[in-house]
């Protein structure tokens, strides 16, 4: 008995030491990612000089770059795919369906309307778009799960997904005309709606999605442990004695706040938020809830596809078109092994 | 006898009412737009005489638009016919299934790398496309046990779809004249159609509507399962195939000309199974004249809507179908799914 109380112990102490030491890992790459992305592009500065201008020092040429260009691309992605990779996570491990990320069940689409037609339409811009994004994105996943869950043989995960696959055919043909309509000179701005792009990315939003992202993962990261037990299944939840309830829609609604302040800055990043669970559960080990590291994950495949994106190809293309390509051959691959286990 | 009789008076009845219910739409369609016309030039434009008034004119520019509408309307839902039936699957439609975002891939491909523009060269890049899509994502949902399962079909789409439309983007970013052309392509609109285009069209709709006339019959067998086909003495695989080519000949032919227009081939056949029942004997003539009426009457309303410009088709039809498409998911059963 004593013996197996340890052996448990240690296989614990042992799967908190991988996790500690992956997300460390990460971090560094992270860090690694954004110095390369500071020092590196069309002139190379020294890291000294990046220094000096990031503390306000005035270079001639290299501030405007390092400050306006460099820090809020560097920044935005960082951000950016650290929301897309929680939130995908945190749906994945609720609905306990690696295709149920919200690119795929249509909630992304949900806040790209919504900032589409508040930026191309209404002319707003700065955090109301947000929020407006985040609210609409927030309607609509109430209707994708109200309309999931009322109909005559009630809600099952498979009917939740396949509603938002409907869901996201009707909100892409709204997006492809609003864009129709308003974007005959403004194709750059279409493509961040279309595919998702860092080019865009003004330094004055920074300090919001900072500010949201790092207060939404706090505060969601504080409950982690219940995200864990629900992955165990409903009735390991409820034995338990988790009110399983108020958890979802505590995880859902930070989710999707995360989403939506990501998509209105960088529009809907292609399967980033589908790629980081997974490649997070294999890397940090399943069974924990991989809040952090699924997170780290998505920050490292937003950074170092913007800057392949950018520089490996002859032509540039925005950052979603790489992450989408990336994303397509896993999709193929989880399409495959998901069948041949004949999970419904 | 009887009651055989009662149910072949009703289909005749609801032929009837959907033949005159296309007639009137055309009619709507050829006389309502951006531009009123007086009732004598749209009898002038028909009959072809008095083109140098301005109002018979623009009439006459309608015409061809009307018939490609009514063609590709057709195509579209006959084509969903054939999916829902080879796959036995309620929600199998081009859209659903991405062979449209196939079909698109390989004319972004001929526009980018051959200069391809004509819609004759069109027709055969969407067909590849479609047809190696179909056969893809079919072939993902196949794949483990389970069978064919809506919610299997429904992911290998999407999936799909999404890996395709990235490609279609790397291709066509760097490219900005493609870029511009296909933008407008992307959005399924029957708009711009010309008798040029019906000429182009017309020989594959007759083949693809011919070929699924043939295999009415051992369709009708295999929806009572594969084995009670086969022991019927029916050539499950060759039937299948068969049907295949119909329904990717006829939405792949659309597709090249008016671009991706869904949904059209899942709403209509649902609604007309709701009416006659499954027989596809009856199933695919009142498709095509209820799909006919569908586009033209979403083209209308586009056109009414979007004043003073247009809504695209294609965008009205998502609008209409993908509530539909959920309203189809709520009604089937959890283990089917």
């Amino acid at each position: 008995m004593k013996y197996e109380k340890t052996a448990i112990l240690d296989g614990y102490r042992k799967r908190n030491r991988r996790y500690l030491l992956v997300c460390g890992a990460m971090g560094f790459i992270i860090l690694g990612l954004a110095i390369f992305e500071m020092v590196y592009g069309n002139t190379v500065y020294p890291i000294s000089t990046v220094i000096k201008a990031l503390m306000g020092e005035n270079i001639k040429g290299a501030s405007y770059t390092i400050v306006s260009i460099r820090l809020p691309r560097m920044s935005g992605g960082l951000l950016c795919g650290f929301a897309f990779g929680m939130a995908g996570n945190i749906f994945q491990k609720l609905l306990r369906n690696p295709l149920a990320s919200p690119d795929i069940i249509g909630v992304t689409s949900g806040s790209s309307v919504a900032a589409v037609y508040c930026i191309l339409v209404l002319h707003l811009s700065g955090s109301i778009v947000s929020i407006i994004a985040m609210l609409s994105g927030l309607l609509v996943s109430a209707i994708i799960y109200w309309l999931a869950q009322s109909g005559p043989y009630g809600f099952s995960n498979s009917r939740l997904i396949l509603t938002g696959i409907g869901a996201q055919a009707f909100l892409n043909a709204l997006v492809s005309w609003l864009l129709l309509k308003a974007a005959q000179y403004d194709v750059p701005n279409a493509l961040r709606w279309l595919s998702g792009s860092l080019n865009n990315v003004n330094l004055s939003e920074i300090p919001r999605l900072l500010f949201v992202t790092a207060t939404v993962s706090l505060f969601l990261s504080v409950f982690y442990k219940h995200l864990e037990i629900i992955e165990l299944g409903e009735h390991h939840a409820i034995t338990l004695g988790l009110n399983k309830n108020a958890i979802r829609i505590t995880f859902i609604l930070g989710a999707l706040i995360l989403i939506a302040f990501a998509t209105s800055i960088s529009g809907p990043i292609a399967s980033v938020a589908f790629l980081s669970g997974p490649i997070a559960n294999k890397l940090a080990g399943e069974g924990k809830s991989n809040m952090l590291s699924s997170g780290l994950t998505g920050s490292i495949l937003v950074m170092a596809s913007d800057m392949a994106a950018q520089y490996a190809f002859p032509a540039r293309y925005p950052v979603g078109v790489l992450t989408g390509i990336l994303g397509a051959p896993y999709l193929i691959y989880l399409l495959l092994s998901y069948n041949r286990k004949g999970v419904q | 006898m009887k009651p055989m009789k009662k149910f072949s008076n009703s289909f005749l009845l609801f032929s009837i009412l959907s033949i005159f219910l296309l007639l009137f739409c055309m009619i709507l369609s050829v006389s309502y737009g951006a531009v009123p016309v007086a009732y004598h030039n749209v009898i002038n434009a028909i009959k072809n005489v008095g083109l140098e008034e301005y109002e018979t004119l623009v009439v006459a520019t309608r015409i061809p638009r009307v018939v490609f509408g009514v063609i590709s309307g057709a195509a579209l839902s006959i084509s969903g016919v054939m999916m829902q039936a080879i796959t036995r699957n309620p929600i199998a439609d081009p859209s659903i299934l991405g062979v449209n975002t196939g079909a698109s891939l390989f004319v972004v491909c001929g526009m980018a790398f051959f200069h391809i523009s004509s819609s004759y060269e069109y027709i055969w890049l969407a067909f590849i496309g479609a047809a190696l899509t179909a056969v893809l994502v079919y072939g993902l949902a196949a794949c483990g046990n389970g069978g064919v399962t809506p919610m299997k079909l429904a992911l290998a789409g999407t999936a799909t779809s999404i890996a395709l439309q990235s490609m279609i983007n790397t291709i066509m970013l760097p490219n900005g004249q493609v870029m511009d052309s296909f933008r407008f392509w992307q959005v399924g609109n029957i708009g711009a159609a010309s008798w040029d285009d019906i000429k182009t069209i017309l020989p594959y709709f007759m083949v693809g509507f011919v070929l699924s006339i043939i295999v009415i019959h051992p369709l009708n067998a295999i929806a009572l399962g594969d084995e009670m086909a086969i022991s019927l003495g029916i050539n499950v695989t060759l039937t299948r195939v068969l049907a295949a080519l119909a329904g990717v000949l006829l939405c792949a032919s659309t597709t090249a000309l008016a671009g991706p227009i869904g949904f059209v081939g899942l709403m209509v056949p649902h609604l007309v199974r709701a009416i006659v029942g499954p027989d596809l004997k009856k199933v695919i003539p009142l498709s095509a004249l209820l799909g006919a009426c569908l586009l033209l009457i979403a083209d209308l309303i586009g056109r009414i809507f979007g004043r003073p410009g247009e809504i695209e088709s294609g965008i009205i039809t998502a609008f209409l179908g993908a509530p539909v498409f959920i309203l189809i998911i709520r009604k089937v059963k959890v283990q089917s799914l």
